[in-house]
Parts: C-alpha cells; structure tokens; sequence
C-alpha cells in the first residue's frame, strides 16, 4: 500500500505522542488533499494542526508527473516545443520561446529584430495572463468571485490573439526556431490595439475592488511572510522574490530577445507576504502593457525568421518546385540537421519565475539530457516555512498567491 | 566586468588544488569538474567567499552516461549564479556506478532539498546527509529509477497501444 | 451580430395532455430534471481545467446548462468531470472520488489525457482513466475548446434524459461496475 494512501496518524503518531498539550488536547492532522478547490492543481500538504493553527506540514506531489525529461530523450527537438507548452500552461508561449531561444544559443542562430519584438509582445501578453488567472484566483480563494469573471473575460482575448497567430488557445506551440512560422496579420495587430486599449480600465477596476479593500487587506496582509535571505536560500525567484524585496529579474540581470531595448521598471515589495505578492503581479501587469505598447511602436520591419533553412521549414510551395527546399524539408523532418555536441543553460523570466532551459546534446536529432529549471517546484518547499504558525484560512491564502502550478510542480 | 573567469579559476585552484579540474568555457558559463568529495567545501567557499559571492544556487541536476567508464557513469550538475556580478558557473561531480554518492548540500542551500530528492528519485544518486532523501515524483513503491538511459519510456504493461503502428520494435524500443 | 433565437425552455417529453393535466412517464420527467441540473465535480488536474476555467467563466458560461454549483465533495455532485493528465499516482485518488459519489452519477473525461493517455506515452501516465472507472462521455482534444467540452455536456445530457429510472439497478449495470471491482 502506498505510503501516501496510510492515513496521516501513523505517520505523525510520533510527533502527535510527543506534542499533547497540557490540558490534555491533541494535535490533529488535516489532509490539504491533492483534490481541493483551493489547490490550483494537484498536490497534496498533509497539515499537522493545534486547533486552527498549523504547526508543521508535509507537501507530496507528483501526482501529475509526467516524465518530461524522458520524453524530451526521445524526441526531436521541434517536437519539444508542445512539452514545453505544458509546464506553465497559464503562459505558455513564454515556455515556447524560451525553448526555441535555448536551442538557438547551442546551435548558434541569430534571429532578426522584428522576430526578437515581437517574441517579447507574445512573452509581455502571456505574463499578464498568467498574473490575470493568479491575481483573480487569490480573490476567488479569499471570496471576491467578481473579479475573477471579470478579468478571464480579457483572458479571452487575449487567447483570441493566440489564435490569431500560432491557431491555438491555451498550448500554442508557438514560434520555429530562428523566429515564427508565419508574420503576424494585421487582424492579429488589430485586436492587439484594441486589447491595450479596453484592458487598462477593467485591471484598474479590479485593483479598486481588491486592492483597499479592508477584508482584503485584512486576509493577505502579513500572511505567509518570507524574508529575502530566507527566499534567496529556498531558491525563489520572480514575482514571490520581488515581493520580499530583492530585485531580481531575468530580463534585466542577463537580456534575451532584445529586452534591452525597453525600459521598463521591476516592482519590489517589503515583507514577502501576500498581500506584496499580489501588489507586485498587478504592477507587473501595468509593466507589461507598457512593454508592448513600447514594442508595438518601435516594431521594426524585416524578416520574421532566420534564414536558416538547415533548421527552418522551407515554404511548402517551394518544396514541390525547388530541389534544395525539397532536401532541407526531408532532412528537417526526418531529423538529420547538424547540431554540435554542446551544453548551454539559458534562463527566461517565466510567469512564475526564472525558467531555465539545461540542454546537452550529443549531435543526434534528440537530447541527450534536457533538465528544466521550473520554478514551482523550487519555491514550493518553502511552503510549510511560510505558513507555520498561521492559520488554515491563511494557508490557502498562501498557495493560491504562491501560484503553483501542477503542471510546472511536476513536469 | 567584475568577475573573470581567470579570476575564479585562480582562486579555485589556489585553495582546492586537483580537487577541481577542467575548466571550460562553453557558450557563456565557466564549467569545471570538482571532485564528489569534495563539493561540499567548494560550494560552500563558492558562496561564503568574499570575492566569489555565488549566492544563488540556481539547479541541480542527475546525468547518466551508461557508455562512460565506471567511475564517471553518473554525474551531477550543479549552476550557480552570483547575482552582485552577475556570473554564472556550471560544476559537474562524477560519479561511480552501480551506487553513486555524493554529500548533500541543502545545510547551505535549502533549494536543493527538493531537487536532490528529484535527483535521487530519477537516478538513484544517494545524497549523504540529507534530511528526507525518499521519492518525490514518482510513487513511493517504484523500485527502478526512471531516468537512467536503460529504462523505457512507454510503460511495457500497456495494452491499449500498438507498437508495430509507431515503428517500435523490440530491437528499437 | 447575427440573429439568435434563445430558447428558454426546454422541449416537454412527449405525453398526453388535456385540461390541467399533463401525463407522461416518470423517466421522462426525472431524465429532463436530471439532465438541466447536473452538478459538476471538476477533477482538473491540468491544462484543460484551464480551458475549464473558461468554460465556466462568463464568456461560455456553463451555468446555463444546469451547472451553476462546482460541487468539489463528491457526495454532492453529478458528474465528475476529469480533466488533464491522471498519473499513476493520481489514479488510486481518482478511483476513491468515483466510489464516494453517491448514484446516479456520470463521468465526462476531458481531453486526450484522461481519454487515452494523450500525448504522454510514458511508464507514469494513467493511459486513460476509462482503466479504472467506467467513462460515459469522452471530450477529446488538447486541450479541447470550452465549446467542446460544452459540447460533451450537452451529449451527456442527452444520456442523463433518455435514462431509465431502473438502470442503476439493473443487471447490466453491476456488471459493469463489477468488471472494474468497484462494490
């Protein structure tokens, strides 16, 4: 019988034997199962409990792992692209493009400028749809579900863009390396335009509803606090390290994909707890829009791939006409590109965090060995920290402003 | 630039000797091989020194190299990141088969908990000195450990999916 | 925009009606009921309980087919809608949420992974979740569109209506439920 399944007093028994209070009560054990509303995701924190207040807590997960280091052993590299798709599913074309940027530092690609603008537009947008779905959700867990109907409504169009560019919602797949499978169509700039401008009101409405709010404040502030030596031990990084103060952010400390060329500023918040967690993601939201907009007018004109028909798809019509894009098509699929034997790690700021990309190839058409830096599971050790001596409200306060995402936890 | 590579490999060398080797420079990250034993000490000069200051432990990671010689069939990755210069630096442990150790570091660094755990869970490297070295994705009750190269992707037990129809042989799979 | 008719009411099962009276079978009856008000439970393991997320916010509204309230104590829900990847590890879980729900009850499972295993043909993966509870509607797609998966609701419902009041009694029934060892 699995460990898991035995019920949580014979594993704390000891703990519990050890711990009675004087007046004779027990300690009790809370099963914060790997099926709860209020877990985004499936993973499992067994609580040990005095009364309402936590005193310790085990986290288990890996219920929805799914071996993706395995599988990227076993398949070629444009077929990792959906993999990578399904780690941070609220972001994915970040995923994306920090794939495709990864393989592009081992085989030594320069994409062209408009490419790297508008990889940044389809990486700012994917950001504020993650910090969409974590804000929103932190308020549905605290009882305000307005803002979440609210806000997904702009979740939708933002999918709408998606769709307009790679065809797909929620697991775009998005992007080639040395840039995008197709230019962008005005229609998808159209509703671009339109977004920056109907978006801006509705994320200032939602701050107003939450972020004076005196329940609000009241349930997210000094609730699950980390200080920043704490947090800089347990491996955080992005929004949950910025809101303990330590301005750390991928985009500035080591620029890809011309983030250079945009200014924009990195909120940093005080204590670390949640209600600086939430502050900070609005705030990065209001950056992101910033960004784009600054893209959108600087977006230079150009090619919007490299022209490298060793890795890139030649057009399909010259397939059937032109002998060479006939060869590079069949040697493309069938896998038989040349890539050095080489090992790079390359770091992009995920919704969550700094995903790193840990490659090493052995000059086959699959890795030998590609390692995900996925920030969930890093942080996510530092729960039990977080919440020990708080109460169980404050616990699901934490997780949901965490934003832990299964698919990232486990991978 | 505050921090070169020479001088991270003077100082390196000056304090550990043979203990550290290899050094490289592969794409943008200084890498080089520190002898199993001693990663403990290194990391923890790595970090505490105050020219080196690589205080961010970025991850950790198993490799297996089934056609390796003996002594170096599995290894561990480590990257490391000095955020006041902004350098980073990849260190490799190899490590022996069929039963390879190493000291734990997560006394310095609390991230490493969980992906030591991952570590060991995918490979089977035993961490010394860790504080709950036991699975964490996998179920607890799984005996093999999954990443090594000689362990299949597909599950064999599975009945729902022809072989023949993915070009999976028994030669091949 | 485009012309819409809404319909408000659902069509009346056939019967006999005259003055003040309207017969027809009590299957009918309990089967429409049934089948304008099945509470989910959704089990949203992964990506599709994102595009879940969506489908119950109010751009596709689930709420319209009966489903306002997400039941997530299984002793209170209908249908247990499974969606995302269900892992080994998961599937003991996933078996003990099925047993608690009480009768009747219908599975819906959503998307390529809880249908078949999905794209992850590996030795962690539950290649299906019809290997350990009996599955009514499959939704494929990854992730399927909120369209979609209204879609497999509303096939569901058309399942729930035409059931008969006798069939979670009945031989065929047990049977099934016996071939997966669920008492």
């Amino acid at each position: 019988m699995s460990d898991l399944l035995l019920p949580p007093e014979l594993r704390y028994a000891g703990i519990i034997e050890a711990r009675k209070n004087e007046d004779g009560s027990e300690l009790s054990i809370l099963n914060l199962g790997p099926t709860h509303p209020a877990t985004h995701g499936i993973f499992q924190n067994i609580l040990l409990m005095d009364g309402e207040r936590i005193i310790d807590g085990e986290g288990t997960v890996g219920y929805i792992h799914r071996a993706f280091e395995k599988i990227a052993e076993n398949r070629p590299f444009y077929q990792i692209t959906p993999l990578t798709d399904r780690m941070n599913y609220c972001s994915a074309p970040i995923n994306n493009m920090g794939w495709w940027m990864t393989m592009e530092k081992a085989l030594g690609i320069e994409v062209p400028k408009r490419a790297q603008y508008l990889r940044v537009i389809v990486m700012e947008l994917a950001r504020i749809a993650d910090h969409i779905i974590c804000n929103s959700v932190l308020g549905v867990d605290t009882g305000a579900l307005t803002g979440f109907l609210y806000v997904f409504q702009y979740r939708e169009k933002i999918y709408e863009i998606y769709e307009e560019i790679c065809g797909a919602r929620l697991t775009t797949n998005m992007g080639r390396l040395g840039g995008f499978e197709r230019d962008w169509s005005p229609l998808a700039f159209e509703k671009l335009n339109t977004l920056l401008e109907e978006f801006p009101p509705i994320w200032r409405e939602f701050e107003n509803l939450l972020t004076r709010n005196r329940i609000f404040m009241d349930r997210t502030i000094n609730v699950g606090p980390i200080s920043a030596e704490k947090a800089i031990s347990y491996g955080f990084t992005g929004p949950n390290l910025r809101a303990a103060g330590v301005d750390y952010d991928v985009r500035v400390m080591q620029p890809y994909s011309s983030y250079e060329d945009f200014e924009f500023e990195i909120p940093v918040g005080k204590s670390g707890d949640t209600y600086d967690r939430f502050c900070v993601r609005n705030e990065e939201v209001w950056q992101s829009l910033s960004i784009i907009k600054q893209a959108l007018a600087k977006l230079p004109e150009g090619p919007y791939h490299a022209d490298v028909p060793d890795y890139y798809l030649p057009p399909k019509d010259e397939v059937y006409h032109n002998m060479e894009a006939l060869i590079y098509h069949f040697k493309i699929v069938m896998g038989e590109v040349p890539v050095p034997v080489t090992e790079v790690y390359h770091p992009v700021e995920g919704g969550n965090g700094e995903l790193g990309f840990y490659l090493v190839t052995d000059g086959s058409r699959t890795a030998y060995r590609l390692h995900f830096r996925r920030p969930c599971f890093i942080y996510y050790q530092a729960f039990n920290e977080m919440v020990r001596g708080q109460m169980l409200s404050d616990a699901i306060a934490t997780l949901s402003s965490l934003n832990v995402i299964a698919g990232e936890l486990d991978a | 630039m505050a921090l070169e590579n020479s001088v991270i490999l003077r100082t390196l060398t000056d304090q550990f000797g043979s203990a550290v080797s290899d050094f490289q420079q592969i794409h943008d990250i200084l890498t080089f091989e520190v002898e199993s034993n001693s990663i403990s000490e290194v990391m923890s000069f790595l970090r505490d020194n105050q020219t080196m200051r690589f205080n961010f432990l970025t991850t950790l990671c198993g490799m297996h190299f089934p056609d390796a010689a003996k002594e170096r069939q599995f290894s561990v990755v480590y990257h490391m990141h000095n955020w006041i210069d902004n350098v980073r630096i990849r260190i490799k442990c190899y490590l022996s088969a069929p039963y390879p150790e190493i000291e734990t570091v997560s006394n310095l660094f609390l991230s490493a908990n969980w992906q030591e755990r991952e570590t060991y869970d995918f490979y089977g490297i035993i961490f010394k000195g860790h504080p709950q070295l036991k699975r964490i994705l996998n179920m607890d009750e799984m005996v093999s450990f999954p990443m090594r190269k000689e362990f299949p992707m597909e599950d064999g037990g599975r009945t729902d999916k022809d072989d023949r129809f993915f070009g999976r042989t028994t030669d091949n799979c | 925009m485009s012309e819409s008719k809404i319909i408000t009411n659902a069509p009346a099962p056939e019967g006999f009606s005259g003055e003040g009276f309207f017969a027809t079978k009590l299957s009918d009856v309990v089967g429409m009921a049934r089948a304008n008000s099945l509470w989910p439970l959704p089990f949203a393991t992964s990506c599709c309980g994102i595009e879940f997320m969506a489908t119950m916010a109010s751009h596709y509204d689930v709420a319209r087919f009966g489903s306002e309230r997400m039941s997530f104590s299984p002793r209170q829900a209908d249908m247990l809608l499974v969606m995302g990847t269900i892992a080994k590890k998961m599937a003991p879980i996933l078996r003990q949420v099925y047993e608690q729900m009480a009768e009747p009850r219908w599975v819906i499972s959503v998307g390529a992974c809880a249908c078949s295993g999905g794209i992850f043909d590996t030795y962690s993966v539950l290649q299906g979740i019809d290997k350990i509870i009996p599955v009514d509607v499959y939704v494929p797609g990854c992730p399927p569109r909120p369209e979609q998966i209204l879609d497999g609701i509303m096939r569901l419902q058309d399942l729930v209506r035409s059931e008969s009041v006798r069939r979670r009694s009945s031989p065929e029934y047990t049977e099934l439920l016996a071939s997966y060892n669920i008492k």
